[in-house]
């Protein structure tokens, strides 16, 4: 067992930082405020190759695996980017390129990676229904074979980057629920280039990460070409696996980041500020809950390290799953906690917008709730890792 | 003699340094692993050293520009470019110059902070080598001395500009625009071999790239042993920076205000 980072490892953490340093809370207060994209950060991490980390090197990426890509996520967002260090990599280089890497075929491959890489092409991935977000075989979006192409109908809802992306993983029924022999059957994944006007896109109106647009889109007779499947047909639900459990991954990775960097702004305050005699940092009542959240999210950040070792050890995505599942879980809790307490140590200042921890404090629910609730993941870990019968039909 | 002739005479002076620009311009970059004036320092128990152990250390800043214009030379003309560093410890340095897109590496290790045994050490390790322009950083974060580049163009009779913020490369010369005192500036020129000190702020930086740190894996640093130089100084005490107070005055407006009458007055400002 070796913790240790390598030397590579350690120059991609460094380097986020660095990034991260030039756009400090202050410049996400201001997007996040504006509702605007954070173009000069996406141009910055993309000229870095920040989007290839997981790309191989014969498709413009740098060839690294999930580990590195959590890694640098994890500096950015502790040193100074919160979210925003998470979310762009996530949709696209997530979303787009780590499901075309494990899964697209050839085309696929040499059609989208170098574009990704380059952080030209901007992504995003169509699965959550209004009707099945918890529920996700639910879904109802529809892919019928019309001759040579592949005619898409349905609704989605919240989609994040569907606004801006060129290029979207659209997840869709090639056979009926009715229909399927089992539930997992019947799903297939689709790679469709965007603006199409076929695809209608509606921005909702949100919490926070404003710097970025969640979506309504609706599918209105959206025809792709044959090749734009990921093959095989109906047995798309165990490919997107290897999407949304590095998903979860990246998630955990945002608990931490941010946890970090609420945390380390609290501390500092909390040596300054004098309310009685001494500075407020000296208060057990505050130290306490601080070190026990900042205690959970270490362990948290191993057992995600252990995750994603799985995952670039080509585990199968069930054994990947578990520790995935168990380690979101814990960090999300630990997560709320650690900026809970971070607000706490602010006093009234941790509510004004200039204190940051405020932003902090409403990035860091959502993922409470997305992409899997706290209950699905205990779900999973009742079901999938005890062997517990399934209490939800 | 006029100066030009001098710079001439000196060239002919090291037969080691031959001018060598088939295949583009061959820098050499010298980048020192420098602790961070931010980091925690500490005076050592002797009074003559700082402690290292609370130091956070990183490429000195200003050889940051210098790596960055030794790759925006190799980029435009094409060439080679080696980063020098010196200290057993410099290796994060060297790789993130090779990050960056330097193409080696020579690593002198030996540890020390005098500017004389740097130099000495430096020119050891890379007179053999053919080169037409070293470019350092005009001081180091920590050091202060702006000493080793202008050594080192001695110990190579090299012509050289310092506080550099521009450069340019016109055939068998350099042209750089030197910083002055209150924002003057002079233009030289030097011909090459030569050796520059840049000013921060020449260039902005390129932040590492990913792709950078993985083919820098396959980059040599190639160890340079050497003995450690004679030194002509001799450290006898550090004196760390004054404490600066602050007080915050208590009582009514009145009193708040008679005080600080009397602190103005008792630094002889009225
Ligand atoms: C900002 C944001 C961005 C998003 N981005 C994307 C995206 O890019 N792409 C995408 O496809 N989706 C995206 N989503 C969707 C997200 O994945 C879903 O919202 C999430 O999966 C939850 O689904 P739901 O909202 O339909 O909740 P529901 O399924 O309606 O669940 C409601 C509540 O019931 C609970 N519940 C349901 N079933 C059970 C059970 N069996 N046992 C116990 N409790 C249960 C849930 O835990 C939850 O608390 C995003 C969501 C948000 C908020």
């Amino acid at each position: 067992m070796n913790f240790e980072l390598t030397e590579e490892q350690k120059m991609i953490a460094n380097a986020a930082k660095e990034i991260a340093q030039d756009f400090p809370p202050e410049y996400w207060r201001e997007k996040d405020e504006k509702g605007e994209f954070a173009e000069e950060f996406f141009k910055a991490i993309a000229k870095a190759g920040f989007f290839g980390i997981v790309i191989p090197e014969e498709y413009g990426g740098s060839g690294y695996g999930l580990t590195e890509l959590l890694i640098a996520m994890e500096e950015l967002a502790a040193n100074g980017c919160g979210m925003g260090g998470i979310w762009y990599l996530m949709i696209t280089e997530v979303f787009g390129g780590l499901s075309i890497v494990r899964h697209g075929t050839e085309f696929h491959k040499e059609k989208y990676l170098p574009k990704i890489a380059s952080g030209e092409m901007e992504f995003c991935m169509a699965l959550t229904e209004p009707d099945a977000g918890t529920n996700t075989l639910a879904i109802r979006t529809s892919a019928v074979k019309d001759g040579d192409e592949w005619v898409i109908n349905g609704n989605k809802v919240w989609i994040s980057g569907a606004d801006r992306a060129k290029g979207m993983l659209i997840v869709a029924r090639t056979t009926p629920l009715e229909k399927a022999p089992k539930r997992t059957f019947g799903i297939s994944l689709f790679l469709a280039d965007l603006p199409n006007k076929a695809v209608k896109i509606n921005p909702i109106p949100k919490h926070a990460i404003n710097y970025s647009k969640s979506c309504e889109v609706s599918f209105n007779n959206l025809r792709l070409p044959e090749n734009s499947l990921i093959p095989p047909k109906d047995e798309g639900w165990y490919l997107l696996l290897d999407t949304l459990n590095p998903e979860r991954m990246g998630f955990t990775t945002a608990a931490v980041g941010i946890s970090r960097l609420a945390i380390s702004k609290a501390v500092e305050y909390s040596k300054k500020r004098k309310v009685f005699a001494d500075p407020i940092g000296s208060y057990q009542g505050l130290q306490f809950p601080i070190a026990e959240a900042y205690s959970t999210l270490e362990c948290a950040k191993l057992m995600n390290f252990k995750a994603a070792w799985l995952f670039d050890n080509k585990a199968s995505y069930r054994e990947v799953g578990k520790y995935a599942n168990m380690a979101k879980l814990v960090a999300v809790e630990a997560g709320i906690k650690a900026v809970y307490w971070a607000m706490q140590v602010f006093g009234g200042y941790g509510y004004a917008k200039e204190y940051d921890v405020e932003r902090w404090w409403r990035e860091i629910n959502l993922i409470r709730l997305a992409p899997v609730t706290q209950q699905m993941a205990l779900n999973y870990v009742a079901e999938h890792v005890l062997g517990m019968p399934k209490s939800y039909r | 003699m006029q100066l030009k002739e001098y710079l001439l005479s000196l060239k002919k002076e090291s037969p080691n340094l031959k001018v060598d620009r088939g295949g583009g311009m061959k820098v050499f970059v010298l980048a020192k692993h420098a602790a961070d004036p931010e980091s925690e320092i500490k005076v050592s128990s002797d009074g003559k050293n700082v402690e290292t152990s609370g130091l956070i250390f990183d490429i000195n800043d200003w050889d940051r520009y210098a790596i960055e214009e030794g790759i925006r030379i190799k980029e435009k003309i094409g060439g080679e470019v080696v980063v020098v560093g010196v200290g057993k410890n410099c290796d994060d340095t060297l790789r993130k110059c090779l990050a960056m897109g330097a193409d080696r590496a020579i690593k002198i290790p030996v540890d020390t902070n005098d500017a004389y045994q740097i130099a000495e050490l430096i020119k050891k390790a890379i007179e053999k080598e053919k080169f037409d322009l070293i470019i350092a950083g005009y001081m180091s974060q920590d050091m202060n001395y702006s000493l080793v580049g202008a050594l080192l163009a001695g110990m190579l009779n090299l012509p050289f500009a310092t506080a550099v913020t521009s450069l340019k490369i016109d055939g068998g010369k350099v042209v750089a625009v030197r910083e002055l005192e209150g924002g003057y500036k002079e233009e030289v020129e030097l011909q090459i071999p030569c050796l520059i000190t840049v000013q921060s702020g020449i260039n902005e930086p390129r932040y590492v790239s990913v792709m950078g740190i993985k083919r820098a894996r396959t980059k040599e640093i190639r160890e340079v042993k050497l003995e450690l130089p004679p030194s002509a100084v001799n450290i006898l005490k550090i004196y760390p920076p004054p404490i600066k107070l602050a007080e915050i005055l208590t009582g009514d407006a009145s009193q708040i205000a008679a005080k600080i009458v009397e602190i103005v007055k008792s630094r002889g400002l009225i």
